[in-house]
């Protein structure tokens, strides 16, 4: 059987990145990868219900955070997140605490107020839109916003990812169709991180197409298939093709190869998977290869964070719980705060 | 003297024009058509979209998180069904996210029976609309509701849902609800309707009409009467204001509400006809089980119970799949004017 991963570009970039850019990437997706440990712990632990999230996924999600045109309203760029997708926010500046306090569901939670899951934020700041759980839904809401940016003039573009296993879903194809209308084409960067399954499902064993980046060829979008292991690698790849969606205002159809390193979720049971790729030592080895990191300094680092992760999660357990009246808010809105005008 | 579509068309050139409203859009919506039942002929921010509800909704959304202020169009309701998703997520915007966001779109849709429009152009969706929360949903009766409750939609902050009686579409309204400054009607046909053949030249000559917002949860109060309450909306406002007038001579005063807004609805109104009469009817097109006017009913018996002379009903659809085609097919599913007039004169003379 044919793998998906066959003939992927190499992921060995002949540019590099500035020292200092690639320390903190490093330390952006040592922090990524411990606090998810920490909400599966927290999780497993009784602090939480459900865990979902993204190890794994950070030598692209990091450097996809970093490269976003952060800011509100449709001069910057709006995020169409799936629930793997912690590392982006994290890498845009978010609190870790914040993703504690949706874990353990607390009146603090400043992304669902307790109402959702780990893994689900929402920060309006950024334009990075509630992560839901129905799969795939954010396809068919990507080309809207990209309308909002491609008429504010700048170089804000829209960029949503999701799943290898929900790209069977119909806002998959919407989003290619509602991006190439001719004459109307959008600034839209459609990325699939494919890991390859969906829940237990392989991928291979219910999706014939060879990539699943080739689909959007019929739509006469640029198109491709890179690893999304090397942070460094990733980075350039994302940059050029960000550079083209802004300067183009035309859609992009990205496929990332990633790593499920702990499952699907905590219905899984969110445990070490040994066999998948891990892009977090081979980062570091990198990083010690090029003199620009010691093996111990990696280790106190790690040791640190996961001290003040520890710290912190006890500390969100004190925290108040949303009372039950506080069910009742927010269902109908009285101002509109979303209403964006030119220079606001 | 305006039909209800050309009542829709000048609220969103309203909209267009002094409301912010930034796009139109739907399956045929934009010029030559201007939307199969013509509600979008002649306007500005009109487009048209692919022929896909799921990427319709997910794109109005995306525009209005982004702060535009779309008006997106399901040509028919019975269309919408695979949108319920999508309509979730709208109306879970601000909940979900605790307030972060919210969600201002409008999306209006075709709705009802009574246009010989078989299984898939005659559905109703106020049971669906109202079943998911977030969502304001209204229903005109009349052109002049059409057009104030169009205003209210685009201005409001969260996602509102026009239901459009489509066997009203062409009915004008009735003497004394005209929409201020609007011409009559041959006069106001010649300014906004599009002449057939080419129109790649023409351009519409709107009236000026005033800002006229009718709010949410107001009832309209059709016919004050004192033995029976009905309460209604959309096509069937006609149907029990008939029925009323039949029963009249029989010395039955029905009093005829229009709930016109059904999320939020106005209980208060509601309440006072009840207390007075004592009998409530509720009718609507959509299929009885898990019908809106079950909810009503619910409310009615659980907060008036020891003031009702008879126990409420509800008059609906029938459980069906579809409305069929043919004449006597769809005048056993839907209720009719005489099956109105039974009901309300068994419930006047009941006896407790």
């Amino acid at each position: 059987m044919q793998t998906a991963t066959a003939a992927i570009p190499s992921s060995t970039s002949k540019r590099e990145l500035p020292k200092e850019t690639l320390l903190q990437m490093h330390s952006l997706m040592l922090r990524a990868r411990l606090l998810e440990e920490r909400l599966i712990r927290m999780q497993k632990q009784g602090d939480g219900y459900f865990w979902i999230g993204g190890p794994g996924e950070e030598a692209f999600n990091i450097p996809f955070g970093m490269l976003v045109h952060k800011g509100q309203g449709p001069e910057f760029d709006y995020l169409h997140l799936h629930y793997r997708s912690n590392a982006v926010a994290l890498a845009m500046g978010a609190d870790p605490v914040d993703f504690m306090r949706q874990m353990k569901n607390t009146a603090s939670d400043p992304f669902s107020r307790g109402r959702n899951f780990a893994g689900h934020p929402s920060i309006r700041k950024w334009n990075l839109v509630p992560v839901s759980s129905p799969i795939e839904v954010q396809y068919a809401m990507a080309p809207g916003t990209a309308i909002a940016n491609k008429r504010a003039g700048g170089k804000g573009i829209s960029i949503v990812t999701g799943g290898d296993a929900g790209t069977a879903e119909g806002e998959f194809a919407s989003c290619m169709i509602w991006s190439t209308r001719p004459g109307n084409e959008l600034p839209v960067l459609m990325v699939v991180t494919n890991n390859q399954f969906g829940i237990s499902t392989p991928a291979a064993t219910q999706h014939g197409e060879q990539r699943i980046s080739d689909r959007g060829k019929a739509f006469g979008m640029r198109t491709a298939t890179i690893d999304g292991q090397d942070p460094e690698y990733v980075y350039f790849q994302l940059q050029e093709v960000m550079e083209y969606v802004r300067r183009e205002r035309k859609p992009f159809l990205l496929e990332v190869m990633v790593s499920r390193l702990y499952g699907h979720s905590s219905s899984s049971g969110a445990n070490f998977v040994g066999d998948e790729f891990d892009c977090l030592p081979a980062f570091e080895k990198k990083l010690e290869e090029r003199g620009y990191l010691a093996r111990k300094d990696a280790d106190d680092m790690r040791a640190a964070i996961t001290q003040e992760y520890l710290e912190a999660a006890k500390r969100v357990r004190e925290e108040a719980m949303p009372p039950q009246e506080d069910a009742f808010t927010h269902v109908f809105e009285e101002t509109n705060h979303v209403a964006w005008k030119k220079g606001n | 003297m305006s039909t209800m579509v050309q009542a829709v068309r000048m609220a969103l050139h309203v909209g267009e024009d002094r409301l912010g409203v930034t796009d139109i859009f739907g399956e045929d919506v934009g010029a030559p058509l201007g939307g199969v039942f013509t509600a979008t002929q002649g306007l500005k921010t009109t487009w048209n979209s692919p022929l896909d509800e799921r990427g319709l909704i997910g794109t109005a959304i995306g525009l209005a998180l982004a702060g535009q202020t779309p008006v997106a169009e399901i040509q028919f309701c019975d269309y919408a069904f695979n949108t319920i998703d999508l309509l979730k997520l709208a109306g879970g915007m601000a909940w979900s996210s605790g307030g972060d966001w919210n969600c201002p779109l409008v999306v209006m849709t075709p709705v009802g029976s009574g246009i010989h429009g078989s299984i898939y152009h005659s559905h109703s969706f106020d049971a669906q609309a109202t079943r998911i929360p977030g969502w304001k949903v209204v229903m005109p009766s009349t052109p002049r509701d059409a057009y104030g409750l169009m205003l209210s939609a685009i201005v409001d902050p969260n996602p509102v849902m026009v239901l459009i009686p489509k066997a009203l579409m062409r009915v004008k309204h009735a003497a004394g609800e005209e929409i201020p400054g609007e011409p009559d009607e041959r006069t106001l046909s010649k300014m906004i309707d599009a002449p057939i053949g080419d129109r790649s030249q023409w351009v519409p000559q709107w009236p000026a009409t005033p800002d006229l917002f009718i709010p949410f949860g107001k009832a309209r109060m059709v016919r004050e009467g004192e033995h029976v309450t009905v309460v209604c909306y959309g096509r069937m406002v006609r149907e029990c204001t008939a029925a009323a007038e039949i029963l009249a001579p029989e010395g039955i005063s029905v009093e005829v509400i229009d709930l016109r807004s059904l999320h939020p609805y106005d209980w208060p109104m509601l309440t006072a006809s009840i207390r007075k009469t004592g009998r409530v009817l509720y009718v609507n097109e959509d299929t009885e089980i898990t019908n809106f006017g079950e909810h009503l009913i619910r409310r009615t018996v659980d907060e008036l119970f020891y003031e009702l002379q008879a126990p409420p009903k509800l008059l609906a659809g029938a459980h069906l799949p579809g409305i069929g085609l043919a004449d006597n097919l769809e005048k056993a599913s839907v209720p009719q004017r005489d099956g109105i007039v039974d009901a309300l004169r068994a419930l006047a003379r009941h006896e407790p």
